[in-house]
């Protein structure tokens, strides 16, 4: 059975290379086509469980100020209502803010941590900053500030490369030199940064806020996780693209396959069965045929996307995912993987292809052979 | 005697086999890395908490794909109503469910 197996792949193999140029140019485009839809698979998937992962300790419920759409410095004052309402343990501002660097273009975000803040004159900054302006901890550094005057800061600390993805463009500072810095008065914060106890009072202390201050807006952290569960979904602007793209490619391939053989292929049928090959013969060496390809194309696929999203930096979406910014973090994924994803990309691209072909092929093999050698 | 020439599918699924072994060879490296990277992970949300981090810092260049999560509706279009959202990364993400529907209703 095996052995009668094995020469159906032989005589599949030497029938495929009889149209090498053909099939040849099926496998690469067929493996393609594999590589970028799993490699935007597993970057999207890794990056989601990262984000899940690091902002689980996110703040639970933060209050933002909004005017007319727009968030505007929020009273700290507000704080003393909120951190009455049931369940709210502690509020506390949060200071933050957008600096544009002209020299280097690079946009910095400035934050003041609630914990082990530098001292004032003193900041911490992200390793993509370190990188781009090329300083070292015990360097001098100069912004200008809201004012047009410059200040300089002496860096303490450059923040670990591992956490690239989180503190690239970070610059952290003590409150003084933030309000200093940036001209916002001490009765103001960015927004307010709510511990809350039990999970279940998210959705009402939210709902209380917004009562106090109907100008508020509370976001929770399930919804900042949430966030991440759907900013790279199917349906966000470029993957939308290239799903489409690839299933249109699907399409052609199934379309090719399915609208029949080329007379070639139908004479092979003719003649094989005219030498005694019975249909399950040709359905074997057809469904030989389509899994060669595919099978083949699938694992190549694999695991090339696997080397260049987890063993590199996915060089191919850098351009992408840089744009305009000259900040970016550099940062490697750590693999996790879905194998629910991979073998729905297998049950979608290796099933219906071996299908696809072996179809029209069995219309075939049941004809009488001498018609279809006419 | 002249050199035994290689069966095609011998060849075949010598190379399947290889393939299929690489394939789990990787599989079993994402898991030693996922064990591995675990110890990082607890640095990260430890800093997430010091800084009061909500976001990711993937996109720098503008602020609502800096921090998407704490964007309105309305900041990819700040310059006017009919201005155009120009950065390529504000093509790549999209919306916090938040901001689309009501998921607290």
């Amino acid at each position: 059975m095996i052995e009668r197996q094995r020469h159906i792949i032989d005589f599949t193999l030497s029938s495929l290379m009889r149209r090498k140029g053909k099939n040849g140019a099926l496998l690469v485009v067929y493996t393609l086509i594999i590589f970028v839809l799993a490699s935007v698979l597993f970057f999207t998937h890794a990056l989601k469980r990262e984000a899940a992962l690091v902002l689980k300790d996110a703040p639970e419920i933060i209050v933002q100020r909004t005017q007319t759409g727009r968030y505007h410095p929020i009273p700290i004052e507000r704080g003393t209502s909120i951190g009455k309402i049931n369940g709210v343990i502690s509020v506390r501002p949060r200071l933050w803010g957008y600096q544009y660097d002209s020299v280097f273009q690079a946009n910095y975000t400035l934050s003041v941590p609630a914990e082990n803040a530098p001292p004032v004159g003193s900041i911490d900054i992200g390793s993509g900053i370190a990188k781009i302006r090329d300083i070292s901890p015990e360097d001098i550094i100069a912004f200008t500030g809201h004012d047009g005057f410059p200040r300089s800061y002496t860096i303490r600390e450059i923040l670990s490369d591992e956490s690239e993805l989180l503190t690239s463009d970070l610059i952290l500072l003590s409150e003084e030199d933030y309000r200093d810095f940036s001209g916002i008065p001490a009765e103001l914060a960015t927004d307010l940064a709510l511990r809350v106890r039990n999970p279940r009072e998210y959705a009402t202390i939210a709902e209380k806020i917004t009562q106090i201050y109907p100008d508020s807006r509370p976001i929770l952290r399930s919804e900042i996780l949430r966030t991440y569960d759907a900013v790279f979904g199917w349906r966000s602007g470029l993957l939308i693209v290239i799903f489409s793209a690839a299933a249109l490619a699907f399409v052609i391939f199934a379309w090719d396959k399915a609208t029949g053989l080329s007379a070639e292929e139908r004479k092979e049928i003719g003649i094989l069965k005219a030498i005694g090959w019975e249909t399950s013969d040709i359905l074997a060496m057809k469904f030989w045929e389509g899994t060669v390809i595919s099978l083949t194309a699938f694992l190549v696929g694999i695991i090339l996307a696997y080397a260049h999203v987890f063993l590199t930096s996915s060089p191919l979406f850098a351009p992408v995912l840089k744009g305009w910014s000259t900040l970016y973090p550099v940062f490697r994924l750590t693999p996790f993987l879905d194998f629910g994803q991979i073998s729905a990309l297998f049950f979608l691209t290796v099933v219906p292809y071996t299908i696809t072909t072996i179809v029209p092929s069995w219309r075939a093999a049941i004809i009488d052979p001498d018609t279809v050698m006419r | 005697m002249g050199v035994m020439k290689l069966r095609g599918s011998t060849l075949y699924l010598g190379i399947t086999g290889g393939l299929t072994l690489a394939l789990a060879g990787l599989l079993l490296h994402a898991s030693q890395q996922v064990g591995a990277a675990e110890p990082g992970f607890s640095r990260k949300a430890a800093l997430v908490r010091q800084i009061q981090l909500t976001d990711l810092c993937l996109f720098t260049e503008a602020s609502y794909t800096r921090n998407p999560s704490m964007t309105d509706l309305s900041t990819p279009f700040q310059d006017s109503p009919l201005s155009l959202d120009h950065f390529p990364s504000g093509g790549l993400i999209g919306p916090p469910p938040h901001l689309t529907g009501n998921p607290r209703d």
